[in-house]
């Protein structure tokens, strides 16, 4: 199996998959459930998700492991079970992608705040270091940190990763447009100050992800570029923003309106485009149409 | 330090969330004494709490949490600001007890129904509770006997739902008519990123923002427009 960076090579712009989670509630995933239960529970259910990407056309599809920590399983009592609990996940996305598909182990924030002490770093290390050994033996060929906000957070999980495997680890935060008009983390950190730590922790895909439509994220890929013009960056955008539709809130993008700004997206100096909440099958088999037409 | 010295920097503690001797940020104000000294020194001297908590805390917290609202400050500021004004509150909890001190109201906040997510509820629990009213906080994933439960053990208490899932938050409609049903003058207020204007009217709650300092103003309006002067 071939890594990201030879894939980056051998295409020059690779697309990854959309959303997981919407998708699991549609498939009547109750709002009290663990969504990672189902790797266990529902395990065919899973696939149809992983499958529907790879048949989009994705060069990478992600796992249904996004709040696999132990910290976020444990509400659910499956605390216990983080080993097993990741490792069906990275194998239904293993056998769902095939050969050429890669598989990016999904590894989410845990809700908890090392600087208020909610936690310690070594609690943080061992507990994600459970999750990513479940995510590379159950045949991750990369580990994607995602939607962080906290730089402790991430860097912790990115040397959790790197004890364990060799493989390549991928890091997005999720900026918000601040009322001063500023893209930051929640926690105040900016896009350049995420890249200088991640380049610096070894990181080897870095981005972002969810939080914003397409045009946001072209403004924040350009400030990542400005900070470092090599590395690749990865980004996954929602679908727009959420707006309020027969009393649900939606993501408002057609899978139109989403390919109409890869190019753009492209030419801020993303590497590999897919999507966030919000998006389907279809939108990723827009952009691998907008990608292609780049060309 | 005279005692209007003291409350200054109390009020400054609070709002660089330096919580007490130890607190090594920010690190202009590194092994100064913090809230907690300062709290005590003030309850030494025989400074009404009231004046402390007038007079210090709530403009620190509010300072820090307009700072917040123009995107000037951000989440662990907030948090550090909170932690610290915890440390002052602990100290005057006996006069809050004993009715020395009145606060503003009681404000009931959790987090609804399938959604474990709480800084967002923090956030806006750390800056009520620094613009002086008392606050019950039920956690997260709280359902809507849970809210009428505490309700009825708070029947004056104003009462605020926080989610942060587009699936989530449509418990927030079934907890509202729940409340309403048993309270229909309640005033309830939501709020999280999903959620906004237009679903707040859609589903009659009271009020909604994405800046908990507003949720303060609110709520202090409220006091204002009910208290027959």
């Amino acid at each position: 199996m071939t890594t990201i960076s030879e894939k980056l090579k051998e295409k020059g712009t690779l697309v990854s998959d959309g959303a997981w989670g919407t998708f699991i509630h549609q498939k009547g995933l109750r709002s009290d459930e663990c969504p990672e239960s189902w790797n266990l529970t529902r395990p065919d259910d899973i696939y149809d998700v992983a499958l529907s990407y790879v048949n989009a056309g994705a060069d990478m599809i992600l796992t249904n492991s996004f709040g696999g920590s132990p910290f976020k399983l444990e509400p659910y009592g499956l605390k216990g079970k983080t080993y097993e609990v990741n490792k069906a996940a990275a194998e239904i996305s293993r056998r769902a992608a095939g050969e050429d598909v890669l598989v990016l182990g999904s590894v989410g924030p845990t809700g908890k705040i090392l600087m208020m002490g909610e936690v310690t770093e070594q609690e943080l290390f061992e507990g994600f270091a459970e999750q990513i050994r479940g995510l590379v033996d159950g045949g991750a060929n990369a580990i994607l940190v995602e939607t962080m906000s906290d730089m402790d957070e991430a860097r912790t999980a990115i040397r959790a990763a790197k004890s364990i495997t060799d493989r390549e680890v991928l890091c997005t935060f999720t900026f918000n447009l601040t009322p001063a008009g500023e893209y930051r983390t929640m926690m105040g950190t900016t896009p350049a100050e995420t890249v200088e730590m991640l380049v610096q922790e070894g990181a080897d895909v870095l981005g972002a992800n969810c939080g914003n439509g397409t045009a946001g994220m072209i403004e924040i890929v350009k400030q990542i570029r400005e900070a470092n013009s090599q590395i690749p960056v990865l980004v996954h955008a929602n679908a727009g923003m959420p707006v309020l539709r027969e009393g649900k809130s939606v993501f408002p993008e057609t899978p139109d309106q989403m390919s109409a700004q890869i190019g753009e997206l492209i030419d801020a100096g993303a590497d590999i485009v897919g999507g966030c909440c919000g998006t389907t099958p279809e939108h990723i088999t827009r952009m691998i149409q907008a990608v292609r037409k780049k060309k | 330090m005279q005692k209007n010295e003291l409350l200054a920097h109390l009020s400054v503690c609070v709002e660089k969330g330096k919580a007490d001797k130890a607190t090594p940020t920010p690190p202009e104000m590194k092994d100064q004494e913090g809230a907690r000294e300062i709290t005590a020194q003030l309850i030494e001297m025989d400074v009404a709490p009231e004046e402390i908590l007038n007079g210090a805390l709530i403009p620190g917290m509010k300072r820090i949490g307009d700072l917040y609202g123009e995107g000037k400050a951000f989440v662990p500021h907030l948090l550090l600001a909170a932690r610290a004004m915890n440390e002052a509150i602990v100290l005057l909890k006996p006069y809050f007890e004993s009715g020395a001190v009145e606060r503003k109201g009681t404000f009931i906040i959790g987090t609804v129904q399938g959604d474990l997510h709480d800084i967002g509820k923090n956030l806006v629990k750390a800056i009520i509770e620094g613009s002086g009213w008392e606050v019950v906080d039920l956690g997260t994933d709280v359902s809507a006997e849970g809210f009428i439960k505490a309700i009825e053990e708070h029947p004056k208490a104003h009462v605020g739902l926080s989610a942060l899932i587009t699936t989530t938050m449509v418990h927030m409609e079934q907890i509202v008519q729940s409340i309403r049903e048993k309270y229909p003058d309640k005033k309830i207020l939501i709020g999280g990123a999903p959620v906004t204007q237009e679903y707040c009217d859609k589903i009659g709650a009271d009020f909604f923002s994405l800046r908990p300092q507003e949720a303060a103003e609110y709520l202090n309006s409220l006091i204002s427009s009910t208290h027959p002067t």
